[in-house]
């Protein structure tokens, strides 16, 4: 199963994971974009020596001795940002053992701290990320300005730096159509939905990321109650709507659920934005109860798990994308029957 | 759909081509399109986010500084800023300042930062703000003309300076 995802959550029906993101730059040296190979280079290496002799044991890529299959790999399981993986002269990453902290190095700032919970947990989400923050600022000068907080490349992080977001499965808010209504509602108040891999991706499997729009002029706590309350009120809400159907289209969501398994379990060729759907078909089944013989834990797990890079890596072959649609219905196959109970 | 000449994309570019009656209808994807002779006209890929903030920029100011050629320390102009919608190290902030208020305050509503300091900063910004307040005080001794105050306010200005250099 992917690490990250180890450990009980709150919420976990609905909310899969709580992310907290924080941009820092140093002081007297060039935004990344700018900055010569040399400049990366002492970047990095003050970054590694602060957390060299931390209590917490973390492994430390340089993205240029990553191959592209394993590069992807961590994106796609969330540990790292699209934008870092292309950057290929100077980008480098930190990642602690249980893979719920990573410190990314030289993406747009130069530092971005990283924590990766599973389920519904934004205060614990803080509270490690700000330990970071302070292990970090204990030894290098941050830029930071009076009025305008920590400063950073691009000025819609400026201020705390924060970006804090939750990614919650709404299959049941999608089937009906309520997810557009509310979407529009949280653009309103200042938050904002994306898909499964942040700014600009696709929403697939119904998994959607709520995140705060703005950075400046809010303390940190105060954007993680507000994006916490409305949380708290979107699962509610996929809840009730949940019952909702069990109650009155019973029949319909079995079908759709077991449709899906049928589907997941017999088929020799699928692609990944097919087997998603599925799969999070499969999801709200268990959820649900009306599959009780598997864990959604397993089935989140293996919706990282099918990613085009992933699917690659476990054989460690580049495969073309027929291979893959292959190699997927058989790792799917393979998958579900070992994790029925 | 997919892109009609590489057929591996999502066509996200459709174009309706009308030549003497006859109708041609192209799908391309984003990248295909840039490549296409027949799409003339500018296409900005993928629309421009930094583009719509910059233009928050007040246009006096804005004017102002591209006339100038204003480029930062570190090398970045005002001009490439405007593009990119990304600052090149943290002294951008205050080479390009003249309005960055009314910047910061379009994108986040606000433009007074709130929450965390840095441990070492804080005190910085503590004894900065001690010193101002001694400062306008000291302004108003010299006003009603209290030297002797004055000059008592003078020297805590002054110990206080050297404590903030130390930090």
């Amino acid at each position: 199963m992917i690490k990250w995802l180890g450990g009980v959550g709150n919420e976990e029906d609905v909310v899969v994971s709580t992310r907290l993101r924080l941009a820092r730059n140093m002081a007297n040296y060039k935004f990344p974009e700018l900055m010569t190979e040399e400049e990366a280079e002492l970047v990095t290496n003050q970054i590694l020596n602060t957390m060299r002799d931390n209590a917490n044991p973390y492994r430390f890529y340089r993205i240029k001795d990553l191959s592209d299959i394993e590069k992807n790999v961590f994106v796609e399981e969330h540990l790292i940002s699209p934008n870092l993986s292309e950057r290929i002269m100077n980008g480098s990453f930190l990642i602690s053992s249980d893979e719920k902290s990573t410190i990314m190095i030289n993406e747009e700032d130069h530092i971005r701290i990283q924590v990766l919970l599973p389920g519904l947990d934004f205060e614990k989400g803080w509270e490690i990320s700000s330990e970071i923050d302070d292990l970090l600022e204990g030894e290098i000068e941050y830029a930071f300005h009076e009025q305008f907080g920590y400063l950073t490349a691009c000025p819609t992080n400026a201020g705390t730096g924060l970006r804090a977001s939750a990614m919650l499965h709404l299959p049941c808010l999608s089937m009906t159509g309520h997810i557009n209504s509310i979407i529009e509602g949280l653009t309103k108040i200042g938050l904002t939905a994306r898909g499964l891999y942040g700014e600009g991706s696709k929403v697939s499997g119904y998994l959607f990321q709520i995140s705060n729009q703005t950075t400046l002029g809010e303390r940190e706590e105060d954007i993680i109650k507000k994006i916490n309350k409305v949380v708290v009120q979107i699962v509610s809400r996929e809840r009730s709507t949940r019952a909702y159907m069990l109650d009155k289209k019973h029949t319909e969501i079995e079908d759709k659920v077991f449709r899906s398994l049928g589907i997941l379990n017999y088929s020799r060729i699928i692609s990944s934005a097919e087997a998603m759907n599925h799969l999070s078909n499969i999801k709200l089944g268990c959820d649900l109860g009306l599959i009780d013989n598997m864990d959604p834990k397993e089935i989140l797990s293996l919706m990282m798990d099918i990613q085009p890079a992933s699917i690659q890596k476990s054989t460690n072959t580049i495969m073309t994308e027929e291979e893959r649609d292959i190699y997927r219905a058989q790792v799917i196959r393979n998958n579900l029957i070992n994790m029925e109970v | 759909m997919l892109c009609q000449i590489c057929g591996k994309n999502d066509a996200t570019v459709h174009f309706t081509k009308i030549i003497n009656g006859n109708v041609e209808e192209m799908h391309l994807c984003s990248s295909c399109a840039k490549e296409n002779k027949d799409i003339e006209f500018a296409f900005d890929f993928p629309f421009s986010f930094q583009k719509l903030f910059t233009g928050l920029i007040d246009s006096v100011q804005d004017k102002g500084l591209q006339e100038k050629d204003i480029s930062c320390q570190c090398g970045l102009t005002y001009k490439e800023f405007l593009e990119s919608g990304k600052f090149g190290c943290a002294k951008c902030y205050d080479t390009f300042t003249g309005d960055m208020d009314s910047l910061l305050k379009g994108i986040h509503g606000h433009n007074r930062h709130e929450g965390k300091i840095p441990a070492g900063t804080k005190d910085k910004i503590i004894q900065k703000k001690a010193i101002d307040s001694l400062k306008s005080e000291l302004e108003k001794s010299i006003k009603v003309e209290d030297f002797e105050r004055a000059a008592y306010l003078r020297d805590e200005i002054k110990k206080l300076r050297e404590k903030t250099r130390d930090i």
